[in-house]
Order: C-alpha cells, then structure tokens, then sequence
C-alpha cells in the first residue's frame, strides 16, 4: 500500500453571545417555546429590512484579533442563496468576498512540537432555524420548524488546509475553543449548537504537492466524533484511492451510531449560492481606533497563560499546555492556587484524578462537584499526614460524587492516618509471626519480600498505616 | 359642491370650518367608490369599517378643539405593496392573496400619525413588475381618461384612485417609474423621492436598491403635504438617509426665475411620440417665459439605463421574492409531496409569469459563470449612468424630460411583448438607478390623454423641484381637468 | 441563445416548475432580453467601480438592546399548516 497524507482544513461555526440577534431585537436566550423568540424581521416576514447588531461586529473583531487575524478596513454584508425550509428569506445574510478577517493563525502543540495552522478567514452570518422530526430525515412524514434561533449571530471561521492528521485537527478545536472561550464572546458549547464544526478532507501520496479530492463531513457533533469521523474518512479515502477508484468532491455525514461517513448528494441540486452584496445593508469602514480598543481589552489568551504558568509557576510546557487547554480548567486550577501554592501537586490531580473521572462521567470542569477549595484543603490534609495518598484518592472520589468536604468524609468514615507507633507496631508483629518464610527470604537479601509485608500491615490497617512508619517498624523488627 | 375632485389642502380648510365633517367625508368617497369600481377596479381591499373608526376620532378631536394636522381626515389610498397590520396585503400576487401583516410599514404607521383615513388597498402589478398594472394576479385596473387603455403601472391602482377622486391623495412605490408613469397616464401629479427619503421598512421589496415609496396628489401642493408626512430617517432601514429632509410646503413659491434647467436631448428625440414631444416644447416654453433658464443638454449613457435596470432588478428580486415559499405564510400548493415539490409547485401557481420571467432573468445573472459578464457589468454602467446626472447638475438645477414616451397605451397592446414594454421605461429608470428624486406634472393632453412631463432633481433637493412644478400648475391649469367618467 | 437545459437548470436554482411550453417561452424572451442586455458590453468599464448603494452610507448600526416578540398566536397565524406552536412543511428529502 502507498503511504498517504491527509490534508484536512475545518469550518467552525461559533454563536455569538450577544443579547440580542446579529439583525432585529429578538433575543438570543437558548431554549424558550418554539417560535416564541421571533419578530417579523427574523421571520422574514414581506417588507422586513435587517440592521445590524454593533456588538456583533465587536465581538467578530474580538474574535479576529485573538486569532491573529487582520481585521478589514472595509468590508459588507453578501446574500448566500440557497432554499431551505429553516431558512425564513431563503437566503442567509452572510459575508464573501470580503469577510470582516483574514490572515490569522493559532499554535497547537501536536507530539511536544508547536505547529502553525493558518486561519483563511472570519465573517459574521446569520444562524438558520431548527427542524424537527421524528426519527431520520429521511423516513418522516412531515417535519416541524422553529424559528427561535434564525437570526442568532454566528462566525465563521475558516482554517487553511493545513493539518495533517485527525489528532491535528482535534488540536486545533481544542485550542480554538479554548481561544475563543478566554475572549468571552461565545460558550462554545457543542451540545447546544454554539459551536459546530464541518471539516474538508483529502489525502494524497506523501511527497505530492496538489491536493487529492476533498470531501465535506458534517454532522459531528462532539470533539471526539470529530477525530473519529476525519480517521474514518481519510481510510475510507485511501481505500477508495487504493481500489482504484476516485474520490468523489461531496459533503458527507457522519453517522454516529454506525461509526461512517455517509453521502449526503441530493436527488437535484447544483449548487449555486448566487452571491451578491446585500442591497438593505450598507458597508462597514472599520475605525481603526475602535479595533486597537478592542485588542487592547483582550485577555489573557491560552499561549500567554501557559507561558505564565511555565515562567511563573515552573510547570512543564506539557503539563501548562493541559491545563490551559480549556480557560474553565485553568481559572479551575488557579482558583485552587490561591488557597494552597504548590502548582505542580494541583497540576497533577487536576490533570490525573480529577480530569479521570470528569472524562468517564461525561461531566465539565464547571459542574464538577468538587470546588477548587475543597481540592485544596484535601491537599493540606495530605500535607498534615492526615490521610495517606492512596486514602486521599478515596476521599477524593467520594469528594466528586457527594460534594462533601474532605474533612467531613474522613471524620464518616474514620479514614484518618494512623501515626501511632503501639498501634503499627502490633499489627507488624502479627503480620512477621503470620508470614516466617517470607520474613527468612528478606533476611536472606530479597528486599521485595518487604514489599508483600508492607502491603499485609496496610490491608490489615485498610490503608490507613502510615506507609513509611510501616516500613521502618518492619525493617527495625527484622 | 363635489367632494371628490377637491384637494387636501382645501378639504383641510372645510374640516377645520366645521362645512363638512371627516366622517361626512369618507362616507362620500366610499358613495364614490363603490359608483366607480365596477367600471375602473383601482381596490383590491376596501377598508371601509376602520375608515369609518378613524375619520369619526378625528371628527372627536375637531369638536374638541384639538389642532389637527394639514392632512388630518384626508381619505388616501395605499398601494398593496406597503404592510398594514391586520389587513390583507397581497402584492397583486396570489402567492399572498391571504397575508395579513401581523405589522405596519413605517409610512403606514405615519399617515395613520398624521390621522389620514386610509380608505383602501390598490391594485398594482404583481410585486410591482410592470407599467400596465394588467400584470396584477387579480384583474386589470381602468384608466380613468379612457377605460380601454391602461392606467399605467405598477401603481396603477394608487394613480386612478386619485385621478378618478376615489381617494384625495394615495402611496405608491417606484422601482422603474412607477409611480410617476401611471401618475403621466391619469393625470395626476406623482413623485418619486429620493432613495433614501422615506422609509421602505414594510414595503415589500421588489429591487431594494431602487425601491422608492412617494406620494400620488391632485396637485403640487398635496404631494408636498404628504411628503413631509412620508419621509424622514427610520432606525428600521439600514438605507434611510439620516437628515436632509425639509419642510416641502415652503418651496412652494410661484417663482422660477434664474432657475437653470436643462432638458437632455436622449429624451427630445424620435423614441418619443410626436404629441409628447408637442406637450413638453409647450411646457418648455411656458417655463421659459416664467424666467426659467433652459438649454439642452446631454446623458450619454441613458440608452444603457433599460439593460442595466433589467439586469439589477430582477437579480435583487430574485433574492426577494425567494421567501414565497409555502411555509410560514401566503399560498401553499395542494398536496406537495416534498419540501422540493412544494416550493416548486407553490411557487409556479402562486407567481404570475411576469414575476417568473423576472426571476429567471434574475437567477441568471447571478447565477455562476454569468455574475461578472451581467450582474457586476450592470453595477459598473449604473455608476456611468450616475456620473452623467452627476455632470449635469453641475450645471443645471434640475433636468426636464417626458415621463412616458407615450400617453397610455391601449390594454393588452404590449403584453405579449416583454422586451418592447421593458423600454417604455427609458425615462423613468435611469432616475431610480441614480437614487433621484422625480416628480410627474400634467402638463397637457394627447387625443384626450393626459401626458406628464417630469422633473428630475438633485438628490434631496426635492424642495426645487416642488417649487418649479409648483410655478407651472399655477400658471397652467392641466391639473384642474377631470376625466370623463 | 439559451438552451432549454439551461432554463431547466435556471428554474431549478429559482425554485420554478415550468412546463414544456414556458420552458421554450422564458427561452425565447430570455434569450431576447439578455441579446438585449449584450449592449452593455459596447461600454469599456474597466476603470469604473460597481455602484452597489447610491446612498454613501455606511455603519449603521443598532445597539444590543432586545425589542418586544410578536406573539406566537400573530407568528403562526398566516401559517399554511401547524403543529402546536411549529410551522408543519412535508418531508424534506
């Protein structure tokens, strides 16, 4: 088999969250009644006329400036025309031949190595409405739309081809969201919708520089169906190649329950979007001062926080790049700094415990049960000999299930250390009387014999021994 | 003393004397208009019971002594393109023959502030595509003058209505002339403002960025009235000019000496029927023996105005009328199979074959590989075009021009014909590709048909233009003929 | 001159239904308005700039400050079809 590289570039739509939609005064409150947050310039009722949200227009700039764009100096509003019943004018008021910014790039770091992935362009859009059916698309008799989202102000942000592979582009979401999330301008929730993504895939033999065929994958609807779904495209891709066969340019869908991509080509359609500058909108003179105002109220994005956290903390460009991943984890992580100043032992459990059990209860950082308080007095509890560190990750589950305080779980459960010496050394004594050969192997040099003794005292304590007492008394004793 | 022939400005006075009450009033243009619609058809609804309600609150504010406005109780009629909430609004279209506007257009909203009595909704040419008004998907409309021939169009509906004293003043829209054609057609005076001058919010867009709503009158004076009522800045149009805007009745002023004003010589020629060309030489004269400066000049790319116009207007109605659908209100074809199948029947039962020859000419030029060649090329020749007004009135004050090449034409004479009807609006359209202000005068009479002659201004400075047009009625009385009905 | 696959194609992009005889009608009368528009080209625009707006406007903007909703009852009540408070459209595919 020849030896392909795939090139993948995405489309990442994030709502805005402004008060108010990118073209009316209709709120932009999520949920609500169907087609109870609708007026009739979003509805596109006849004679309606749009004008524009301001803040939208900041908050695109916001969104620019944070991703190294430049932002234009003039710019306008296109008509995209395409027939959808969720689309009231059945046009989309969107941006073409001169998005509002271009030229940008984020770093990702991809196998300990920084890599550069070009941002093409952002534009501001309106968002379409919802349908809604029973069962598939495909098989419903009839379906239902809501309006209340038409109208929402979105962004489009469009990357260069210029990953490689789907670990890069998972990355690259990550790093986005994360970029995105610090600036403020949106939730970037993927299960509400406010932040969704298309990727464009194509392989090629390694070393060629033209692009293969690319197809459009939609329909992914989380970070990780977003790798599974670019992996299983760029193998169905070469299999395809391999066979002999040719990709075919279309937009795919991602099937997640079957785990594939599948073609979405519809029965009579030639797409032509026609195009053509909004006639009720007027251009955009961006003022320059108003951009520098804006880049100058910008946060702290992901790269100059794990800067900080490798020059001011002296964690690891590893271990800062993780907790910086998402800006809910690194005010996480911070917030437990206050109260307790050793980063790297809350690094640890924020990267390993806690970011374990987030990951298999499906739960984010920001409805976690444990607070960055709570966190840290388990720390000071460790740091008093309190608890040992194998019984702190049982209190620390416990923590995480029942948001209790540390305190409190250890006073329940009587999961206090024991530091008394009479009490160890009883147990230890039983523990040689019960295992002689083993105690003959250790004082015939094999010092893993120590180890199985150790572990006897600890079972017989349920953990809470002291492990370096226990090991002394059972040197001292042999 | 008939009601019906009296302007604005007059009625204005008899109300405020307490000679006749509003309610008196609208009942007698009702009385007239139910005696005339079955020959002249100008309603598409009647709006007879809040009418009533309405001209009976201004009758409360009279005998209490309130101050009323100058246009206070004045029966007009509003074009059906133009959204009143909780009245049928249909665009001359069957798409929308059940639409009822859950919301007012701003000019709506402003006449009912100004307590005008809106006695109706009338018949136009389907979403405003055509000069005949026989493009109107319910029945043809008779011009009052000689019910064999049209009333002009799109507004045709608006411009008999008042030519025929079914309403005192009405509201049109004027994308290509329509206002001001079917204004020359019966005999009544009509102005297209300036792009920009009164808001479009609820006016269903026909091309938006020629689209133009502007008064139909019985004379200079309540066109000037109206317009002060119609325009002025709305937060709810992004193309609403922010000032400009001035009290249009004091232009009236019976002087149009050291006036310059050129007549462009496109207009003068062999495209024009002889009988115009003899009604505008006269108007010329009597202008000129007024004190007005007249010379001939020159628009060199006014001939490009017909391709140009019917390449940017279908393509923006292309995109406009794309929301006739079937979903969310108007017409839905029986029994669709799909969502594809139900656009595509509803949308070829509900729009006439005006409108979808419009919107085919439209999808092409927009359509890919054709953008450049028609669509961006007819954005480069309006801007020539507006370079030529431009030179022009670095000159002249105002340019002086038919309104129609010809008087109105016989019914069903040009139906068959698109292109041929397509230039009859060499004289009108290069004024809404240039965002002017124009305005339509009778201004004298062909084998019995009144002919207008129109006056094209500066933009915002319809002020000189209601003051020379102002000067020839009161020095002419074409105005104060009525139409043998 | 317009083929007839092209009216096709066009009345697709529209959203039209035409039957065999308003195909060759629009082909006919299309094909004579776009022969007609060809004039056009008799002008070099090469330096000239596209007047999309003859307003120079530019920058309007609104503030983010939410408005009154119509009501669902005024939203759905020129709907063709409804279930509850959504717009009912048959199967899309």
């Amino acid at each position: 088999m020849a030896d392909y590289e795939a090139v993948i570039g995405l489309e990442v739509h994030v709502e805005l969250k402004t008060n108010t939609k990118i073209f009316c005064h209709s709120t932009t409150a999520f949920g609500g009644e169907p087609n109870t947050h609708v007026c009739p310039v979003c509805l596109g009722l006849p004679g309606v006329l749009p004008v524009l949200n301001k803040r939208v227009v900041e908050y695109a700039i916001r969104a620019g400036l944070a991703l190294n764009c430049q932002i234009a100096g003039f710019s306008k509003f296109d008509r995209k025309n395409y027939y959808y019943p969720d689309l009231p004018k059945n046009y989309q008021i969107s941006q073409y031949d001169l998005p509002l910014a271009e030229h940008g790039f984020i770093d990702i770091d991809i196998e300990g190595q920084t890599k550069r992935i070009g941002i093409t362009r952002v534009h501001m859009e309106e968002d379409a409405g919802k349908l809604v059916h029973q069962g598939s698309i495909s098989t419903t008799p009839y379906s239902l739309v809501d309006y209340n989202r038409t109208g929402v102000p979105l962004i489009e942000i469009v990357s260069e081809p210029d990953m490689r592979s789907p670990e890069e582009a998972r990355a690259y979401l990550d790093k986005l969201k994360a970029i995105i999330q610090y600036t403020g301008v949106s939730d970037c929730k993927m299960e509400e919708g406010s932040l969704r993504c298309d990727a464009n895939v194509s392989v090629r033999p390694r070393g060629r520089a033209e692009f293969g065929t690319r197809a459009e994958i939609k329909n992914m609807n989380s970070f990780r169906a977003l790798q599974k779904a670019v992996a299983y495209e760029i193998e169905r891709q070469i299999d395809v190649l391999e066979e002999g066969g040719r990709v075919v340019q279309e937009t795919r869908t991602w099937e997640e329950n079957k785990g594939i991509t599948m073609s979405m080509r519809s029965k009579e359609e030639a797409h032509d979007y026609r195009y053509f500058p909004d006639p009720d909108l007027v251009p955009m003179i961006i003022d320059r001062d108003w951009v520098e105002e804006i880049r100058a109220s910008l946060p702290e994005l992901p790269g100059q926080r794990k800067e900080r956290y490798v020059r001011e903390l002296g964690l690891s460009p590893y271990d800062a790049e993780v907790l910086t991943t998402t800006k809910e984890t690194a005010d996480y992580f911070e917030e437990c700094l206050k109260s307790y100043p050793n980063a790297k032992i809350i690094g640890n459990w924020v990267m390993g415990e806690l970011s374990r059990l987030l990951n298999a209860g499906n739960i984010e950082i920001s409805l976690c049960n444990i607070t960055p308080g709570q966190l840290a007095d388990m720390l000071k509890l460790m740091d008093k000999g309190t608890i040992s560190g194998k019984i702190a990750k049982t209190v620390f589950e416990e923590m995480f299930d029942s948001g209790k305080d540390p305190e409190q779980i250890v006073k329940e459960k009587g999961l206090m250390q024991i530091s008394d010496e009479g009490a160890i050394a009883s147990e230890v004594d039983r523990v040689l009387a019960d295992n002689p050969k083993v105690v003959e192997d250790y004082r015939a040099g094999k010092e893993k014999a120590l180890g199985f003794l150790v572990g006897q005292v600890m079972k017989a304590t349920r953990g809470k021994a002291n492990p370096d007492l226990v090991n002394k008394l059972l040197r001292d004793k042999m | 003393m008939e009601l019906h022939y009296m302007t604005a400005r007059a009625l204005h006075g008899m109300l405020k004397n307490k000679e006749v009450s509003a309610e008196e009033l609208c009942r007698a243009y009702f009385s007239r208009i139910e005696n005339l619609e079955e020959k002249l058809k100008s309603f598409i609804t009647l709006t007879k019971t809040q009418a009533l309600e309405q001209a009976r609150r201004v009758d409360a504010k009279i005998k209490q002594g309130q101050e009323i406005g100058p246009l206070a109780g004045i029966p007009v009629a509003v074009k059906d393109n133009m959204c009143t909430e909780g009245v049928r609004t249909t665009c001359s279209s069957k798409i929308l023959y059940n639409f009822v506007p859950p919301y007012s257009a701003t000019v709506v909203e402003k006449i009912q502030g100004a307590d005008m009595v809106i006695v109706g909704k009338t018949n136009m040419d389907e979403f405003a595509m055509g000069s005949s008004t026989e493009n109107s998907g319910f029945f043809n409309t008779s011009n009052p003058w000689d019910t064999g021939r049209v009333p002009g169009g799109s507004s045709g509906g608006s411009a008999v209505s008042v030519g025929a004293g079914e309403a005192v003043v009405a509201l049109g829209s004027d994308t290509g002339g329509s206002i001001r054609q079917p204004a020359s057609f019966c005999g009544v005076v009509g102005m297209k403002p300036t792009y920009g001058a009164v808001s479009r919010y609820g006016l269903v867009a026909f091309a938006s960025s020629l689209d133009q709503i502007g008064p139909l009158a019985r004379d200079v004076t309540d066109c000037a009235s109206l317009l002060n009522v119609i325009t002025g800045h709305d937060p709810r149009d992004s193309t609403s000019a922010p000032g400009g805007y001035r009290d249009y009745t004091s232009f009236l002023v019976d002087d149009v000496r050291g006036i310059k004003i050129g007549v462009p010589r496109e207009y003068t020629g062999g495209g024009i029927d002889a009988g115009v060309r003899q009604v505008i030489a006269q108007a010329v004269q009597k202008l000129s023996s007024l004190g007005a400066e007249i010379e001939e000049t020159s628009l060199p790319h006014v001939e490009y105005a017909v391709p140009c116009y019917y390449i940017i207007a279908p393509a923006e109605a292309s995109s406009n009328l794309a929301r006739y659908d079937g979903v969310r209100y108007g017409y839905r074809v029986e029994a669709p199979g799909d969502v594809v199948d139900m656009f595509k029947r509803t949308r070829s039962l509900g729009f006439g074959s005006e409108v979808k020859r419009r919107i085919m000419l439209g999808t092409y030029a927009l359509s890919s590989g054709y953008y450049d060649a028609y669509y961006l090329k007819a954005l480069k020749v309006r801007t020539l075009i507006k370079q030529d007004f431009d030179r022009a009135f670095e000159k002249f004050d105002l340019l002086l021009a038919p309104t129609s090449p010809a008087p109105a034409f016989r019914k069903g004479e040009n139906i068959n014909d698109p292109l041929q009807m397509y230039l009859s609006d060499i004289t009108t359209i290069p004024v809404n590709l240039a965002g002017l202000p124009g305005i339509s005068v009778p201004a004298g009479f062909v084998d019995g048909l009144p002919v207008g002659m129109q006056l094209i201004g500066k933009p915002f400075d319809e002020g000189t233009l209601l003051k020379v047009a102002y000067s020839f009625e009161q020095n002419t009385d074409h105005h104060k003929q009525t139409p043998p009905l | 001159m317009l083929t007839i696959s092209e009216v096709e194609h066009v009345a697709l992009l529209g959203r039209l239904e035409l039957t065999g005889e308003e195909k060759k009608l629009y082909q006919e009368q299309l094909s004579a308005i776009l022969e007609y528009a060809k004039k056009l080209d008799d002008l070099d625009t090469g330096d000239v700039l596209p007047t999309a707006h003859v307003l120079p406007l530019k920058n309007v903007f609104r503030q983010d400050e939410a408005g009154s909703h119509l009501e669902s009852e005024r939203v759905l009540a020129n709907a063709p079809e409804r279930d509850g408070n959504f717009f009912k459209v048959p199967k899309i595919v």
